[in-house]
């Protein structure tokens, strides 16, 4: 602190000589880093600027005290609740075919297949995709249509489609083939030999399952669950598209407190929601990279 | 140390009876039979793709043969799966466990056997020592050395003090000085332990420097089997006098069990290969160099006289390259003799009379 803190040391340290030294690789990247500083430095600033600033214009966190409020509260149990169970669901049947994918030829038909398909469906989402699975389980879909005229009710028990295990299934169009993407790197990790190394030790393929391949992949797994969380943590279109009650997840209720609809926009608690929101990936994102980090070392 | 590594000590017969592996219509192993003593080390030595791996994964069970038997100490254990079959195995590289240190790893088969953990580390650590790692004990794959963990690789395998280890081409990951090294700490190993050793390598220097037998593979098949003397000097086929050392071939004529090397008669191996041109396999050994003129009254350049183009140092012995105008043949002798004859010199070849092989494409174009 204090060295940097010396302009002696930093002209020593890092001569500015309006940039002569700067190697040509850089200017490739330049467009990259002022695309990041606009759309999502800039907007974080923004939201942690803003969320500190009160009604009066002075500096306060009372923008914090709405988000103690119980629809509030509700808004953010939905959104881990959603987010967790389309995280641990995906990662459960993702990892599954990305296990299928990985002990398969790897330069066979399924692997290709499977990829590529999972490559342009983990972008899928929005309104699109909302759309796509109205128009075939919705209430007036295709799929529900041609099964009430073959006698059989969809949703027997009331129409869950259109509330939160709605939007679980949906999200679980993108959150599968995103893990597959993801976790494949881990798994074409595991070396062969390894379960060989254990046959010939005299373990059997629990033994393998229990010791060798589970800890290898299980930090991975975990990872990439986390990532799954934050996927689905921080989307919005799809859901604004199907709910149509407002602010049931926190997306939706960080535009709700934009749009004066209600009759009561306060843009200071939408930023500070915004902000609780980035807290919550932060620390999400952070965990995956230090669980990404640790099975880098092991799975080459 | 000593009387855990002495324990292990109980080399088996090994005997590997007509084994066959067919994938999908390609013959990958054809009826290889081969018996080790107890002790006994034995190298599979073959170019890429002839079956060595595919024989090795036979015996240690990680593959189910086609038809044949393995046997170890007169038991069949040809249907034992390869988790009962008491088999230490090396692999060609990163076959550690990643995720546990060099001690976890070589104590992870006798954790299999439910071996107790006071014992397991006291064991594991004894097997470290005999592979010169004590200190290691503690590390991870990532933190050791390529020549490291293959020694690691080793203790794990023997720690489970098996029938029979198996090391599949242990060396050839790493570079030449690291080989040379571990290669002579593998044979020092395996004979401190007595264990029973099947070594398969691509690398002829390698296979002769370390096993009692040598067998050589082509195609599936053993082509000789026998001491590494035998195997250099007395080549039974022509495959295995290209494929082990260096040879020179050399046009010639078969004549009455003999072939005409440029005036020079030399006997064959296989006196009954029929008349005709053919080439002849001529080891550098087998060739001599004089100063041209040397030679008696025919110095106006006989059929064996060629410039020296390169001398190669290879310590106590030189290998000399000679340009014959038409051919080029390597001549290797001691170095003393081969600085008589620097880069550019004219030189006059004499070659031994020692029996030579035939080369395989013309003896194959005659069987074909
Ligand atoms: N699982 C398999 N499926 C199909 N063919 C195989 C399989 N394993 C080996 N082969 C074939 O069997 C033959 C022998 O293979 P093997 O691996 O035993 O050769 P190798 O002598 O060990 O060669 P290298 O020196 O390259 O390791 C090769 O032609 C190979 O393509
Ligand atoms: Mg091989």
């Amino acid at each position: 602190m204090t060295a940097a803190g010396n302009p002696a040391f930093n002209a020593a340290a890092r001569p500015l000589g309006g940039g002569r030294r700067l190697p040509l690789t850089w200017l490739g990247v330049v467009p990259f880093f002022i695309y990041v500083g606009i759309f999502l430095l800039l907007p974080t600033t923004i939201i942690v600027a803003g969320s500190l600033v009160g009604p009066d214009g002075s500096i306060s966190l009372s923008n914090f005290d709405g988000i103690n409020r119980p629809f509030m509260f509700k808004s953010f149990v939905n959104s881990i609740e959603i987010s967790t169970i389309s995280a641990v669901l995906g990662a459960i049947f993702g990892a599954l075919l990305a296990y299928a994918v990985a002990t398969g030829d790897p330069k066979g038909f399924l692997r290709r297949s499977v990829m590529s398909a999972a490559g342009v469906v983990a972008q899928f989402g929005g309104v699109t995709l909302t759309f796509a699975f109205v128009a075939t389980i919705g209430t007036e879909g295709i799929v529900y249509l041609w099964l009430q005229q073959h006698g059989i009710e969809m949703y027997p028990n009331g129409v869950w489609f259109f509330d939160l295990p709605g939007l679980t299934l949906i999200y679980l169009y993108f959150q599968i083939p995103l893990m597959v993407l993801v976790f494949i790197p881990a798994l074409d990790g595991i070396r062969p030999q390894w379960r060989e190394a254990t046959e010939s030790l005299g373990g059997s393929g629990w033994h393998y399952w229990r010791y060798v391949a589970g800890p290898l992949l299980f930090p991975s797994f975990l990872g990439c669950t986390l990532l799954l969380f934050a996927n689905a943590f921080s989307a919005y279109a799809t859901a604004a598209a199907l709910l149509t009650q407002g602010g049931v997840i926190l997306p939706l209720q960080v535009q709700a407190l934009l749009t004066s609809e209600t009759g009561s926009s306060s843009p200071g608690l939408a930023k500070a929601l915004a902000l609780a929101m980035v807290a919550v990936v932060l620390v999400v994102m952070s965990l995956y990279a230090l669980l990404q980090r640790r099975t880098s070392q092991w799975l080459r | 140390m000593g009387t855990i590594t002495r324990a292990a000590a109980t080399g088996v017969e090994v005997r590997l009876e007509h084994l066959r592996r067919v994938f999908a219509g390609v013959v990958a192993l054809d009826e290889l039979s081969l018996t080790l003593a107890p002790g006994e080390l034995v190298a599979l030595l073959g170019p890429s793709g002839c079956g060595k791996t595919t024989a090795l994964r036979l015996v240690a069970g990680l593959d189910e043969v086609t038809s044949g038997k393995v046997l170890f100490g007169g038991t069949d254990v040809t249907t034992l799966g390869a988790n009962r079959r008491d088999v230490g195995m090396v692999f060609q590289a990163y076959s550690l466990f990643p995720h546990m240190t060099a001690r976890q790893n070589v104590a992870f088969g006798l954790q299999m056997r439910r071996v107790d953990e006071q014992e397991r580390k006291r064991r594991a650590d004894a097997m470290l020592e005999l592979v010169g790692l004590s200190g290691f004990a503690d590390r991870y794959a990532h933190q050791l050395s390529g020549g490291q963990q293959q020694r690691v690789a080793l203790a794990r395998a023997l720690a489970i003090q098996p029938k029979v280890l198996l090391l599949d081409e242990p060396l050839s990951a790493l570079d030449a000085k690291v080989r040379g090294r571990l290669r002579d700490e593998i044979r020092r190993v395996q004979l401190e332990v007595g264990i029973t050793t099947l070594f398969v390598t691509h690398d002829q220097e390698e296979a002769l420097a370390i096993a009692d037998r040598v067998g050589v593979m082509n195609k599936g098949r053993l082509e000789q089997l026998g001491p590494p003397t035998t195997i250099y000097t007395r080549p039974a086929t022509p495959f295995v006098a290209e494929f082990v050392g260096l040879t020179n071939r050399i046009e010639g004529d078969v004549k009455g069990g003999e072939v005409i090397v440029r005036g020079t008669r030399l006997p064959l191996v296989r006196p009954d290969t029929p008349d005709g041109q053919a080439v002849a396999l001529v080891r550098p050994e087998a060739v001599s160099l004089g100063s041209d003129g040397d030679a008696g009254g025919d110095a106006g350049g006989g059929p064996l006289v060629g410039t020296v183009i390169a001398v190669a140092f290879l310590g106590a012995t030189s290998r000399v390259t000679v340009d014959l105008g038409d051919v080029i043949v390597l001549a290797q002798m001691p170095t003393s003799q081969a600085s008589a004859h620097p880069a550019g010199s004219r030189v006059r070849l004499t070659l031994r009379p020692d029996p030579v092989l035939i080369a395989r494409d013309e003896t194959a174009a005659a069987e074909a």
